[in-house]
Parts: structure tokens; sequence; C-alpha cells
């Protein structure tokens, strides 16, 4: 997140209600990628798994914003303490908060900020579900977003952003997530993947996406969204910076599909749906924490090598035999891995940051520090996520039976299915006996 | 009696029902199918994963005609599945020992 605007602190600031707006909007747009992700995901996954993988991504909503409000954004946001964590008491409860106080020298409330970061504290772990496609009991799921968010997410996200965290103190530049979220999530999908194994039939049976159509539709709503996540990083738009990151968002996700496709047609001959999508949120992901530091050209460079890398890096699961069901470690962590390494040669000092790159005069320092912050976000999430699902895995349990699984996730923890196939002509197998135990029976008397 | 069996592209169903019917043909059974011949389906590519496709999409085409029709209908069918590309399928014909029509229990070619 960005530093405090001290240019606006001079003057003390007072409560814009333009940026207020603008933030209030960028929140619901940032809200709005959670439920693109579940349908992202939901699409790339196979009929029987449809409506377990769009509840993982789902349930962040609920759990993720009960913490937030009850301790999450204290922790994050609270009092800086030992450059770990933060703890602030009004913060609990969201209970001692004015509503007109503002945040940190900024011009909108506290209260807008502490929804705006919400969003981001709910779709990190929603994103690593995607690696464990299938095959997760969904009470375990449950279980580890809980702990997670506590042990893992609230303590990164006030390293990087939280005023006295020891990588923001650094300098290390992450403008909408690209550690903190990106490279946290997909660190975390690997160190769980680690623990929990392959699907059955891995690299065996076919494993088509049962809807590309939705995964495009999701992808969509995903790039849409992002210009709430990255242009309202700099939480108001006093100066333009929102602007040019809201270009730069553009450029280089168009920029990485090019290129994804580009890599794609050479590679395999064809230019592919789910290329065009991946591709895309392969440039969302890579921008993320650049797109605030570089210019409209640099973001098209940035996205371009995103695209390229990212597609290139799906194939590693295959190569080394983890099953990263629908390639979080090779679109997020190495997207993420990315954007953060690439602010350290492409910031121009001009517009978030007076941080130079390498390309713009300012030598090597500011890639080193990017490289502490990858590093250090990146080996603490997948060690700390793999001890917390060898925990869960070895307590109650984190896969569903080799035989639900085979069977389907959706009717074992669901009891649902996605889709009724029984009206498209196969009526006789497809036909089900209903037993409603909430409605009344013919002799039961209703009080109207 | 015979039964013609059709195994064919399904874009071609309605010129091959238009052809049944310049013919005189009066009823048919039509049900999808899949399978695959010399091409063997075809590849699709998921984040570089390729899949080999091996049952395509067919429609099975079934017609009773009288023994004396029979070469001839197939011709018919033939003619009006063929697109010339690879995959148009295949066109037989069984002996047939008995039809009967259900409403009125005809038999043999008064059933047909």
């Amino acid at each position: 997140m960005a530093p405090a605007i001290t240019t606006l602190a001079a003057d003390a600031p007072a409560l814009s209600a333009a940026n207020t707006g603008f933030m209030l909007i960028c929140s619901a747009l940032v809200m709005l990628m959670t439920p693109a992700l579940a349908f992202f995901y939901g699409g790339m996954v196979r009929v029987k798994s449809t409506l377990n993988m769009l509840m993982m991504s789902f349930i962040s909503l609920g759990i993720v914003t009960i913490l937030w409000v009850l301790f999450g954004f204290s922790l994050a946001f609270g009092t800086d303490s030992g450059s770990i964590i933060g703890w602030s008491s009004d913060y609990v409860g969201l209970s001692g908060i004015g509503i007109t106080e503002l945040w940190d020298g900024y011009t909108i409330p506290v209260y807008v900020f502490a929804v705006f970061q919400l969003m981001f504290a709910i779709i990190t772990p929603a994103l690593i579900s995607g690696a464990l496609a299938d095959r997760v009991k969904f009470t375990a799921w449950a279980l580890f977003i809980t702990l997670w968010v506590t042990l893992v997410y609230f303590p990164v996200a006030h390293w990087v952003w939280g005023t006295g965290g020891w990588l923001f103190e650094m300098g290390v530049i992450d403008f909408a997530g690209g550690t903190a979220v990106h490279i946290n999530a997909g660190a975390a999908a690997l160190g769980v993947i680690l623990v929990i194994g392959k699907r059955v039939g891995f690299k065996k049976d076919p494993m088509r996406p049962h809807s590309l159509p939705l995964v495009m539709l999701g992808a969509g709503l995903l790039w849409f969204g992002w210009f709430g996540f990255n242009a309202g990083s700099w939480l108001g738009n006093d100066d333009g910076v929102g602007a040019v990151m809201f270009v730069n968002t553009q450029v280089a996700t168009a920029a990485a599909m090019l290129a994804w496709l580009a890599y794609e047609k050479i590679r395999h001959g064809s230019f592919t749906t789910l290329g065009a999508a991946s591709g895309a949120v392969a440039g969302l992901v890579a921008i993320t924490p650049s797109g605030g530091s570089c210019s409209p050209l640099g973001a098209i460079a940035i996205g371009a090598i995103a695209g390229l890398a990212c597609a290139m890096a799906v194939g590693l699961k295959y190569k080394f035999g983890y099953d990263d069901s629908l390639d979080v470690v090779g679109v997020h962590l190495v997207g993420g891995v990315i954007g953060s390494l690439l602010v350290g040669l492409f910031a121009t000092g001009g517009v978030q940051s007076k941080a130079k790159g390498l390309f713009y005069g300012g030598g090597l320092e500011q890639l080193g520090k990017q490289a502490v912050g990858v590093f250090a976000v990146l080996a603490y999430s997948l060690i700390a996520s793999a001890v917390l699902a060898l925990i869960i895995d070895k307590t109650m349990g984190m896969r569903v039976s080799e035989d639900d699984e085979v069977s389907g996730i959706d009717q074992v923890e669901h009891a649902e299915t996605a889709y009724d196939f029984s009206g498209a002509g196969g009526g006789i197998t497809g036909r089900t006996t209903a037993t409603a135990t909430t409605v009344p029976s013919e002799n039961t008397k209703v009080d109207a | 009696m015979k039964l013609i069996t059709a195994v064919v592209k399904p874009h071609r169903l309605d010129e091959i029902k238009e052809a049944l019917q310049a013919f005189g043909v009066q009823g048919l059974t039509v049900t999808e199918a899949s399978g695959y011949g010399r091409q063997r389906g075809h590849t699709e590519v998921y984040r570089g994963a390729e899949y080999t496709v091996d049952l395509v999409p067919k429609i099975r085409i079934e017609v009773l005609v009288e023994d004396e029709d029979a070469e001839t209908l197939i011709d018919v069918v033939v003619k009006a599945a063929r697109t010339g590309k690879i995959g148009d399928g295949k066109v037989w014909s069984v002996p047939v020992e008995t039809a009967v029509r259900v409403r009125t229990g005809e038999r043999g070619p008064d059933a047909l």
C-alpha cells in the first residue's frame, strides 16, 4: 500500500468526498473479484466438482469478513509491534473508529480503508483453492482459511503495507499486492499440495475444463474488478497515480494475453480461449506490484514477460509431478515473483515512489530490496502453509476418500450437483425421487 | 426386408432426411452416436496439456426397407452424406427377419 502522502499531510488532510466515493467503488470492484475467481476456477474443473470449486472461493467471503472485523484489521494495520505484527484495540470489532476519522494521513475514512483492505484479505486465500481442486474436505478448507489468514495473511500484509512493517520500512515496493497477495497465495498453494498430494488419476485421466465460457466470464470479471484492486491502491486520486495505475493495468494485461497466445500458437499450434484467459490473469498479477512505479511502455514489457513466463511455467507441474490443479503456482506465484522483481528494473522514480529501477539509472538497489521481499514472503508462506496443512491432515484429515473423489466431491461435500442433465433426453437414468422434509403434507394443518 | 444403418456426420442429417423422403421412405430412426474411424478423433490443448479425443460425435440413422430397394437406398444415403472429407462415416445393411407395426399388428412389408 502507498506510503502517506506528505504533500497532503502538510496541510491537515480533510475528508474528500471524491476520494471516499472512488474508494467505495473500488472496494466493491475488488469484492466482485472473488466470485469472478470462483467462476474462473469453476469452469476449469470437471463437471463433478464445479460447485465445490465455487464454494471454496465463496466461503472466504464469509469467514474472512468476520475475522477481519474481529481482529484481522487490527493485526494487519494496527500499531506496529517489532516490525512483525500490528495491534490496536480500537480496531477490534471496528469498535473504536469514528465515522469521519481519516486513515493515516489520507483523505478517506478508516472505515473505507478497512473495507478496501478486507476485500484483499478475502480473495487471497480464495486464490489458493485452485491448486486444491477436487480433493479437499470442505470443513478442512474452512479451517485452513481461518488459520491461514490469521497466521499468514494478516502478518504478511502488515510486513508489506503496515506502517512499521519490516518490508515496508525497508522500501520494498508492492503497490497493490504482488507479494502480499499473489506470491503469498501461490507459495501457500505449493506448500499445501506438497502435503496433500495429487488428484486421483493425475497425468492419467483426462481432466479437461468443463466450461471454458465460465472461465472466460470469470477472467473478464476479474479483469474488470482488478481496476479497483490496482487503481484503488493509491487510496485516492488527487495526483493522478491511480489513473496511471489504471492505464498500466490495462496495457500489461493486454500484452500478457497476446504473449501467452503467441507462445501457444508457436508451441502448440492454436490460439486457445484458456490461453487468452490465463494470459490476461498472468498480466494482471504481474502489474499488481509494479504498475504504480512504471510507465505504460514498461507495463507492456512487464505484461509480455509475465505472459510468456507463466505460459511456460504451467507445464512444470507435469515435469516435476506436483499437482497444482489449476496452476496457482504457475500463474500467481510465478507472475507475482516476476512483477515484484521487475519493479527493480522498470521503476521510473516518477510515479508512486522516488525509487528508480536499473533501467532508469537506479542501479541494483531496488532490485535487491524486491528480491528480499519476494524471498521472505515466499519462504514464510510456503513453510507456514505446509505446516498448517500437515496439522489439519494429521488431525481431521485434509482429503476426501478416494471413492468420493472419483465419484465427485460436489455430491459428497455439498449434497448438490451443478447441472441436471436428466431433462436433456437422459430422463430414465437421471430420474430422482424427491422426499421433501420441509414441505407440509396434505394432512398437516397450516395456519395461514 | 433389410435394415439400412448409416453412421454419418451430424450436419448431413437434413440432406439425408430430404433424400430419403424424396425416395419415398416413410420413417426413420435417428440416434446420437460417437465413434471413430481411420482418422482417430482429434487433439485438444488446455494450457499446453494435450488431450486426444478419440470419440467424435456422429449420428446413426436406421431405416427399414424392402429387399429390392436396399441397394438403391444405400446409394441415396451415401450420396447425401458425402462431403469428401475424412470422417464421412459408413453405411451398411443387414437382413431383417420380421417387422411389426405396433398400432395395427401388421407384419412384413405392410408394416413399413
